[in-house]
């Protein structure tokens, strides 16, 4: 029996002398969002031994690296505002601009945001918004008013998908009501609690990973989307267009930032970096159909992907970015959320 | 599970007698481990504070529970009155997960006895044939449920194209579906209790009551049914206890438009909310119920077996 063990032991330390070897990095991002290609591209080219999880919202992220995953992923893609919350909650380690050759390739007003103002621990993925898309032989009507999800006409009903994602259904109703972001205002939050739950009966699921194929199959006439998994949408031949919302809609930016604790730090730089290359940067937003922030990818995208109507809003589109409420507001937020879904 | 037979003291060979403890050992670890902990852990971070977007503060508090019962209005300032929200999903959850298992006795004693009342060859194609959508994985199986009756699915359009319908049948996104998902999710852990509660009936038992001018229900219900009610009996848990919890064919069968038990729980923890220490509480009054239910089972056995 102890030789067992010691020779279990032995060969445990094999394997864990194995997984601090060099060469590895360790990926935490979303489902659907980067190109094969383009990770068997950078394992050969730097020689590291590449692996990723997924996951299907910002706040999954942040349960799973809260509940114990921080210090085993190099590089996770939060959104904007999820960036800040990791930043304040010390998730986030830094790195100097002179770490990333590339890093004068960063657009510039994407370089001081707000979310991580000159850019200390995160570099731009890729950015893009979020509204809603339309069946156009269901519905032959005017598409310009969020009205269509949260009043909608007689031809929808019953044939909406709505994202299930709090902060984004929210904040897209809050829009439609013209009131503001994380309100303590009982009025306001009397206001879109009572538009949720009236809404929601002409609603027919919620679902965020589903928002795509909900379309395609035509489950659903009408359906919250991101612009890029809406672009997708259509190329797999679901005949709807992506509306720019005269109330506004939402503007979001995915972001790698470099974790605390990276186990392969060196590594996670490397593969910033190569993320601001153009070329690779382009390749992200021919997968991905969304829009990189990135200077010099124009000569590399697909025309199609450029050209796309769903990354090409109007001139005078409103946009907003989610914000992240403090502790007191966001509880009665989420009142109103597990309210709807009671 | 096993009626009658009885093995308990005294029946254990004496090779064995004085080394119970040796042996049992790697299942107390694992128990202890993979059961005992995490059960602790949430008992202890039921009673904890929450944290701001997940996580816990160690300091003792009663908030999840009384989150968990009492409503004190949107905004937390008005007189505490009972709090039928979380009561409500929970009821919604039991009612689903009970007819659930009603449906699948139904169908599944039949099922059950027609397999066991095959010849022995046959029997074992039958069960093979039983079991076989369990080589694929829950997930894929209830994606597949959903493609099969969408609206623009081939059991929509098979019957437009025979005119038997004139419209698609609207079944996804309902209850019905959580139903159809649940039913054919968990068949088969009522199908093989029954089955092997049937097997072992001795099929004289039929004949003499038969004999003794019994019509068919009186033989079923006199005669049959105390034979095989700890296979039902069984069966029924195995169903009503992951049907329970279960969040796979609500969110994906029903549209994820109310929450169940599972959801709910999961939402504390992957959601906005970020609440632990309630997404601890639900899991524990959950628990609780599931404990409650099995402890009725235990006793009924106990009472069975006395007699």
């Amino acid at each position: 029996m102890r030789k067992l063990l010691a020779s279990t032991a032995v060969a445990l330390l094999a394997l864990t002398a194995g997984a601090h070897a060099e060469g590895k990095l360790s990926i935490y991002h979303w489902f659907e969002y980067i190109p094969q290609e383009l990770l068997d591209k950078f394992a050969e080219e730097y020689d590291v031994e590449v692996t990723m999880d997924t996951f299907d919202s910002n706040e999954a992220l942040l349960a799973s690296l809260k509940a114990g995953k921080l210090g085993s992923y190099d590089v996770a893609v939060p959104g904007d505002y999820m960036v800040k919350i990791m930043r304040d909650e010390g998730m986030l380690d830094t790195f100097e601009a002179s770490e990333l050759p590339n890093f004068g390739n960063i657009e510039d007003r994407w370089v001081d945001v707000e979310f991580d103002p000159g850019r200390k621990s995160s570099i731009p993925y890729q950015w893009g918004s979020t509204s809603f898309s339309v069946n156009k032989v269901l519905y032959k009507g005017e598409l310009d008013s969020l009205s269509l999800i949260f009043d909608a006409p007689e031809e929808l009903k019953g044939k909406i998908n709505v994202l299930d994602t709090a902060g984004e259904t929210l904040t897209l109703a809050s829009l439609y009501l013209g009131i503001p972001q994380c309100t303590s205002d009982r009025e306001h939050l009397k206001e879109l609690n009572a538009l949720v739950q009236k809404a929601k009966a002409d609603w027919a699921s919620f679902g965020s990973d589903v928002a795509k194929d909900v379309l395609v199959s035509g489950d659903a006439a009408a359906g919250m989307i991101w612009s890029g998994f809406s672009a997708k949408a259509r190329s797999e031949g679901a005949n709807i267009e992506y509306v720019f919302p005269k109330e506004g809609m939402i503007v979001w930016m995915d972001n790698v930032v470099l974790l605390k604790d990276a186990p392969n730090r060196e590594n996670a730089l490397k593969f910033m970096n190569f993320l601001l290359e153009p070329e690779n940067a382009a390749a992200v937003t021919n997968y991905a159909q969304y829009t990189a922030g990135v200077k010099g990818v124009g000569e590399f995208l697909k025309p199609e992907v450029a050209n796309s109507p769903e990354s090409n809003p109007p001139a005078d589109q409103k946009g907003v970015f989610v914000e992240a409420c403090p502790q007191d507001v966001q509880v009665l937020y989420d009142a109103i959320w597990t309210n709807l879904k009671k | 599970m096993a009626a009658g037979a009885p093995v308990g003291a005294g029946g254990t060979s004496h090779i064995y007698q004085g080394s119970g403890w040796k042996l049992l050992a790697p299942s107390w670890i694992i128990i202890g481990i993979f059961l005992l902990a995490p059960v602790v852990m949430m008992a202890v971070y039921s009673f904890l504070t929450k944290e701001f977007r997940g996580g816990v503060i160690w300091e003792f508090s009663l908030d999840a529970y009384d989150q968990f019962f009492f409503d004190r209005g949107l905004f937390g300032d008005e007189p505490p009155t009972l709090e039928w929200t979380y009561i409500g999903i929970f009821w919604r959850s039991i009612w689903q997960a009970g007819l659930a298992t009603i449906t699948c006795l139904l169908i599944g004693f039949p099922t059950a006895w027609f397999i066991a009342t095959r010849n022995p060859e046959s029997r074992s194609i039958w069960l093979f044939l039983v079991t076989i959508p369990y080589w694929v994985n829950l997930l894929i199986r209830t994606v597949s449920m959903k493609f099969l009756i969408r609206d623009t699915g081939p059991l929509n359009e098979f019957l437009l194209a025979l005119h038997v319908i004139e419209e698609p049948l609207g079944l996804i996104n309902t209850n019905f579906a959580v139903q159809l998902g649940l039913f054919y999710s968990y068949l088969p852990f009522m199908v093989l209790p029954i089955y092997a509660a049937v097997e072992r009936y001795d099929f004289s038992l039929s004949e003499a009551a038969a004999d003794l001018y019994a019509g068919t229900w009186t033989i079923l219900w006199l005669v049959i049914l105390p034979v095989v009610r700890p296979g039902i009996i069984a069966g029924c848990i195995l169903v009503f206890v992951p049907s329970l919890g279960a969040f796979l064919a609500p969110d994906l069968l029903g549209g994820a438009k109310t929450f169940m038990i599972g959801s709910l729980i999961e939402e504390q923890f992957k959601g906005n909310a970020g609440n632990w220490p309630f997404g601890a509480a639900a899991s524990m009054i959950l628990l609780t119920i599931v404990m409650c239910v099995l402890l009725v089972y235990a006793r009924n056995q106990n009472k069975a077996e006395v007699r």
